[in-house]
């Protein structure tokens, strides 16, 4: 039985649908995360977790109770929410203290989990600051003190790291990951960065416009997105139109116009005459001046060199295929001196193997 | 550069420290200074240069050998001796006291109503609450005095109910009573107003976050509601407190026998008994009373702070 079942909820404001029919599960133990864009509902299915809103139809069951009416102050759930809500009339020690305070632990046993916790973090030394007296990193530690020390079923973060500049971000993340396998507390992760959540999560739902539009471990989201969206959102992705106008025994063949033939992987119900979008990764993309052609399993185009934009550890080439379409590829800048294969309208080919991409149909 | 800088301060702070300095720091000299002197034949103060009835010109009368003529303890000694002044100086601290602690009572439920409204109606709701500051001050009491005299239909109303269960009627005017509800009435805007500029300054997500760590209602408003708001409670608290200290118009008029306040005996050492350095005295200990409380008040709030879990 899993920790938390969410089962068909919707939540409306007025007539606008901010959650639409959702369900998913998250197991015990597990690094959850909710994953897209500005507005596809992430904050209100959290707030529904922890009680703030109640959906206006389904079930949410948390270990098995449903938790429908329960208020927050009830509910084994904790938030760290994204401005970090810490008391500012209270020192890190008794903002962490607040949640034992409530249920009523007794002092020796709160002072103890109090230091414990603060061990944890890394903040011992600040026990005795107040808020207005920490850095952003460490106000975010504290939030996420807070809202462990009392051991909830469900850990709720809301964009936790949102506020914080890229490197302080990447080292709480790493902070978070070890925290997380520490306590052994299920979290329910919040978050727009769709790198963060690849880093971060177990498993992943991407949202969408109030919906769950894939649900998955991160590898499978990325490599297997479902849908032109996922595919979108996740990292860079070229999408290439296309027409199904072959099927073999485990591939078949997509035309897209103007550029030729295209062997991908074979979709269990796919039939002649489909249209649809082939994704495919820059990485996964082979780029040289002339490439050997005949390679078995290969795709191969030739193009000139559109744009070249260096971004330090690869280099981001967009191509421009005959037909005007770009496709975009990267080289890593590995080679000691080089940074730069190619100038602006360079020759080059293009190829990658026929397992490379995906084909979504539309 | 840093020379223009602290030029540039003192241009914007020296006009009103100077205005403090006029209006407030050397009237309460001459106030200190008037305390030790002897009042005058005819009011005033007995002065240090007047016509030498033996030389008949104008000249210092004052000098080594004669000061006692001329200063004395005298007046702080009077104040002492009789218990009389101590105990009005409680009875109006008393009076002070309540009128404070009910016009808090009644002004934060209110305030916290106004700062959580939605915010087009914050503004007009709040120029309800100091409407009443356009009509004259002595109008307002005087329309109390009808409120509360034994024809107003408040008094009535309430008479007729005591009867009802048998209580003989009772007499609202000229009492502890109308004095009490006349300063809680004059003062309540200026504790709603300091009040609510706090509150609406109030992170509504603390209260998310409390709730969501545990806390009920109750525990949501005095572990975290109440000691934010308590910058708030102190300026109104102090802007209710002081002047309703030295009120005098209200005591005089509704307050009878033995309404009086503090204010009204300063104002008749004053202009009535012409006395003028004792009721210096009396400003002097007053204002002395004040700093003290308020020094008080802030050893408090200071030991309040970091303390353990
Ligand atoms: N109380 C509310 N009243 C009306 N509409 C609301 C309310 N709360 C949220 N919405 C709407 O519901 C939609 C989803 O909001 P939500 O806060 O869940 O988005 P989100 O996915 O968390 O976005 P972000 O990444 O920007 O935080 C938004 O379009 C928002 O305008
Ligand atoms: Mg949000």
């Amino acid at each position: 039985m899993a920790l938390l079942e969410i089962r068909d909820v919707v939540k409306q404001f007025g007539d606008f649908t901010a959650v639409n029919h959702v369900s998913l599960s998250v197991e015990a133990g597990e690094f959850f995360t909710l994953l897209g864009p500005s507005g596809c509902g992430k904050t209100t299915l959290l707030r529904m977790l922890a009680g703030f809103e109640q959906p206006d139809s389904g079930e949410i069951i948390l270990d098995g109770v449903n938790v429908a009416g329960v208020p927050p102050e009830k509910r084994p759930v904790h938030t760290v929410f994204q401005n970090y809500a810490l008391f500012p009339h209270m020192t890190v020690a008794q903002n962490i203290a607040f949640p034992l305070k409530m249920a009523n632990v007794p002092s020796e046993e709160l002072k103890q989990r109090v230091a414990e916790v603060l061990e944890d973090v890394q903040l011992t030394p600040f026990a005795q600051r107040f808020p207005h007296e920490m850095s952003g990193g460490q106000r975010q530690r504290v939030a996420i003190a807070r809202a462990l020390v009392n051991r909830p079923r469900l850990l709720l973060l809301d964009e936790p790291l949102s506020a914080l500049d890229a490197k302080l971000r990447e080292e709480m993340q790493i902070e978070l990951i070890n925290l997380q396998k520490e306590v052994g507390i299920t979290f329910v992760y919040v978050t727009h960065d769709q790198g963060e959540a690849l880093a971060l999560s177990h498993r992943i739902a991407v949202m969408n416009k109030g919906q769950v539009a894939q649900l998955d471990v991160p590898e499978v989201i990325y490599s297997h997105p479902k849908s032109r969206f996922v595919a979108d959102f996740i990292g860079q992705c070229n999408l290439l139109d296309g027409t199904i106008v072959g099927i073999g025994h485990d591939r078949m063949q997509v035309e897209i116009a103007g550029v030729g033939i295209a062997e991908t992987l074979l979709l269990p119900d796919a039939k002649v005459g489909q249209k649809g979008t082939l994704t495919l990764r820059p990485e996964k993309i082979k780029l040289a001046a002339s490439l050997p052609l005949d390679v078995a399993d290969e795709v191969h185009f030739k193009g000139k060199v559109h744009d070249c934009l260096y971004l330090g550890d690869v280099t981001m080439y967009v191509i421009e295929l005959e037909n005007g379409i770009l496709v975009e590829t990267m080289l890593p800048n590995s080679a000691p001196g080089r940074a730069k294969f190619f100038d602006d309208n360079d020759l080059v080919e293009l190829a990658w193997r026929y397992d490379a991409g995906h084909f979504i149909l539309s | 550069m840093a020379k223009n800088k602290s030029l540039g301060r003192w241009l914007i702070s020296g006009p009103p420290l100077l205005y403090l300095l006029i209006f407030f720091a050397i009237p309460t000299l001459i106030m200190a200074f008037a305390a030790f002197r002897f009042p005058g034949d005819y009011g005033g103060l007995l002065p240090f240069i007047d016509i030498n009835p033996e030389s008949g010109k104008n000249e210092l009368l004052i000098h080594a050998g004669n000061w006692q003529e001329f200063l004395t303890f005298e007046n702080f000694s009077r104040f002492f001796e009789d218990t009389i002044y101590v105990e009005l100086f409680i009875k109006s601290f008393w009076y002070a006291g309540i009128t404070t602690l009910v016009c808090l009572c009644m002004s934060y439920p209110l305030a916290w109503l106004i700062a959580r409204s939605p915010k087009k109606y914050r503004d007009l709701l709040i120029l309800l609450v100091i409407l009443p500051f356009w009509s004259n001050f002595l109008i307002r009491v005087y329309a109390w005095m009808i409120i509360l005299g034994p024809q107003g239909y408040f008094a009535m109303t309430i008479n007729q109910g005591l009867a009802l269960v048998g209580i003989a009627p009772i007499q609202l005017m000229y009492s502890h009573f109308a004095v009490i509800v006349v300063l809680v009435y004059v003062h309540l805007p200026f504790m709603v107003l300091p009040l609510y500029a706090n509150l609406e300054k109030h992170d509504v997500a603390l209260l998310d976050a409390a709730q969501d760590l545990g806390a009920s209602g109750w525990r949501r408003f005095w572990k975290i509601t109440w000691p934010l708001s308590l910058p708030g409670v102190w300026a109104g608290s102090a802007l209710v407190f002081i002047p309703a200290l030295g009120m005098f118009a209200v005591p005089d008029l509704l307050g009878g026998t033995d309404g009086m306040m503090i204010g009204n005996l300063i104002k008749q050492q004053f202009l009535d008994s012409r006395d003028w350095p004792f009721g210096s005295v009396l400003s002097i200990m007053l204002t002395l009373a004040v700093l003290m409380m308020a020094g008080l008040g802030m050893m408090i709030g200071r030991g309040r702070q970091r303390n353990a879990l």
